[in-house]
């Protein structure tokens, strides 16, 4: 008898919490650590080095990288395409991923078709629908250009990527192509997140579509607006692969921007200290952004 | 103000079989209180959104002070409605929400700020107007509901289930404060519920509501008493009223008739009936006696209810003598469950 209660009451090592928790989280924190943690601090290290692809040696030398990024003009003028790029995508995908998730959420015939052509883009590998814009946008046979000579709007052509104006707008439009399904999906959760009952009661009160708009839908999907905004600027700013395949930063750097400047800088360049230096610059801004958007979102009484 | 009328009303919602309001007729008098009951499902909020214009109806018409309302938005119907969450806007204070209306309607804002003080002192809410809905307890969010309904002063009221997110102690002093709310607002009021006690408390007539129909409309003395057919017999009271088959009729009888012996004066029409009862439950105001009751039709179990002023003494797993006075009898149909003549037992 005794034998047996001794045996059931043993306690298994997978029995302390102890152990388990730690057992559970194992993977990801070594996920983390190696993919994450190690590149951050090792750009740190590299930033205040000397280091670079043919004397890969560490040699300490302070913040002269920093100093030497800073004075470089094509560094601010990438920091400000960063600022200026991420910053006009998020308002028109804001604009556009509200109006797309009202649309959406209505019934009509073919809901589930267009919403499934409409998540399409967000589905593409970026680089790949990157290429294929490369294409929309060419100099000389840009299907666009071609619509718009066929409408008689346009004689010759644009040269979308050659024109430094053109070139930064067909960058936004690319990165709002891409952002705006994301950004809808998550709005359309917070809206059908609003109870029935007070869409009917914003309409027995005699709101019209404006005021129930202003007054209660868009208060109401503030706080999942400001996610979407949070995760659709973190994308645009740390995304390199859109400028790379488009304009390689150009035409003379008129869309270079943080992430493709520190590649140019650190790997073709072949100065890794100044390229983990410039992508440096990315970490603070990101930090600001998240702290800034996720601290109004808790502030924001909703619900 | 206004009377409420609906014609031939018909819903049917796409994908099911069933019809939701199945031409229904129904019309309220003027400034009349009137009760929507029935179990869920029977289509009595579908009515009720029918009416406030938030659902259109697949055929039949809806007309309040004999305006046609079909195909109006809600906002067109001078009507107000308080909804089963209350449904207060979240991110706005107590008087934003009693003010939305008025703003969407286009009052001034001088105006708007007297109303909403005028509504608010009405229901006993003004140090509670600066806060928002989640700071509010269940009771002070539905007088906070009840004043953004009342501030547009609309021709009609339609409160849907305004009580069953209540506790059940609350509820019966929000009861109170709506039936005193309405006797001062005295506006017609059309109130949808599934609970027979605020139904019976709070209705100048009640309209018994299954299947999308209306089974009965009449004041609350009526649909007890006289019960138009089983579905209402049986739905309304608790215990629901004993029916005994008797050859091509059923015999219905309230608990409360059937009594022991003595206790009643028996009238000239009184059935003596032998009652064998299984068990007892001792309510404490009242006793539910469950047995087996023979001598009316088919052996049936039924219970019999004693207020706790009748202190006779019912031994269990004994057959005694139980009257019902003929007064209290009822006669139904055996197929269509319909009333029928009253006839001799």
């Amino acid at each position: 008898m005794s034998a047996v209660r001794a045996t059931r009451r043993r306690r298994y090592l997978f029995d302390r919490d102890g152990v388990l928790a730690p057992m559970m989280l194992l993977p990801s924190v070594v996920y983390i650590v190696a993919l994450v943690a190690v590149p951050f601090f090792l750009a740190i290290a590299y930033s205040l080095s000397d280091v670079t692809v043919g004397d890969p040696s560490f040699d300490y030398v302070g913040l002269r990288n920093f100093r030497a990024v800073l004075k470089d003009p094509v560094f601010r003028r990438s920091l400000t395409n960063s600022i200026f790029i991420t910053a006009v995508t998020m308002v028109l995908v804001l604009v556009l991923a509200k109006i797309l998730a009202l649309v959406l959420t209505r019934d009509f015939r073919g809901k589930w078709g267009v919403r499934f052509l409409i998540l399409l883009p967000w589905t593409t590998p970026v680089p790949l629908a990157a290429i294929a814009w490369l294409w929309m946008l060419d100099s000389l046979f840009s299907p666009i250009d071609w619509t718009l000579r066929r409408l008689g709007l346009l004689e010759g052509n644009l040269h979308w990527l050659g024109n430094s104006k053109l070139a930064v707008a067909s960058v936004i439009t690319v990165q709002v192509w891409r952002i705006v399904p994301l950004a809808a999906v998550i709005i359309m959760a917070g809206l059908a997140a609003i109870p029935q009952d007070i869409n009917d009661a914003a309409e027995v009160d005699g709101a019209g579509f404006w005021r129930k708009l202003f007054e209660i839908t868009i208060p109401l999907t503030l706080p999942v607006t400001a996610v979407a905004t949070l995760f659709g600027a973190v994308l645009v700013f740390t995304d390199m692969s859109v400028v790379y395949v488009l304009t390689r930063g150009g035409p003379v750097d008129a869309t270079q921007i943080l992430p493709t400047w520190a590649f140019f800088r650190g790997i073709q360049g072949g100065d890794l200290a100044q390229g983990a230096a410039v992508a440096l610059f990315l970490f603070p801004l990101l930090l600001a952004m998240a702290v800034l958007i996720l601290r109004s979102v808790r502030r924001m009484e909703v619900l | 103000m206004a009377i409420v009328e609906v014609r031939h009303l018909t819903k049917k919602f796409e994908g099911n079989a069933t019809f939701a309001v199945d031409d229904l007729d129904l019309a309220t008098t003027e400034d009349e209180y009137l009760v929507l009951l029935g179990p869920s499902g029977c289509g009595k909020t579908t009515l009720l959104r029918l009416i406030a214009g938030l659902e259109q109806p697949t055929s039949g018409e809806v007309l309040i002070g004999g305006e046609p309302m079909v195909g109006l938005p809600p906002r067109a119907r001078k009507i107000a409605m308080v909804f089963q969450s209350y449904a207060l806007y979240p991110h706005k204070t107590a008087r934003k929400n009693i003010e939305f209306p008025l703003k969407a309607s286009g009052m001034e804002p001088g105006d708007r700020a007297k109303k909403v003080e005028w509504a608010a002192e009405l229901l006993g809410i003004t140090r509670l107007l600066d806060r928002r809905p989640r700071h509010l307890s269940g009771g002070e969010r539905q007088r906070v509901a009840l004043a953004r309904a009342l501030v547009r002063e609309p021709d009609v009221f339609l409160l849907d289930e305004p009580l069953s997110n209540l506790d059940a102690k609350l509820r019966a002093t929000a009861r109170d404060d709506l039936k005193q709310f309405q006797d001062r607002v005295g506006t017609t009021t059309i109130y949808v519920t599934h609970d027979q006690v605020e139904a019976m408390g709070l209705g100048d007539r009640i309209a018994v509501m299954s299947e999308g129909r209306i089974r009965q409309l009449g004041t609350p003395h009526e649909v007890y008493h006289d019960p138009a057919d089983t579905f209402v017999a049986t739905f309304l009271g608790s215990p629901p009223m004993n029916i005994v088959e008797r050859d091509d009729v059923l015999v219905g009888f309230r608990p409360e008739s059937l009594l022991p012996k003595g206790v009643v004066e028996p009238d000239d029409d009184a059935v003596s009936v032998p009652f064998s009862v299984h068990r007892v439950e001792n309510l404490g105001s009242e006793r539910h006696l469950v047995g087996t009751v023979s001598g009316i039709g088919a052996d049936t179990r039924v219970i019999a209810m004693l207020p706790s002023t009748v202190s006779v003494e019912v031994p269990v797993d004994e057959t005694a003598e139980f009257v019902i006075r003929g007064a209290d009898l009822r006669f139904f149909d055996k197929d269509t469950g319909g009333r029928t003549a009253r006839r001799r037992l």
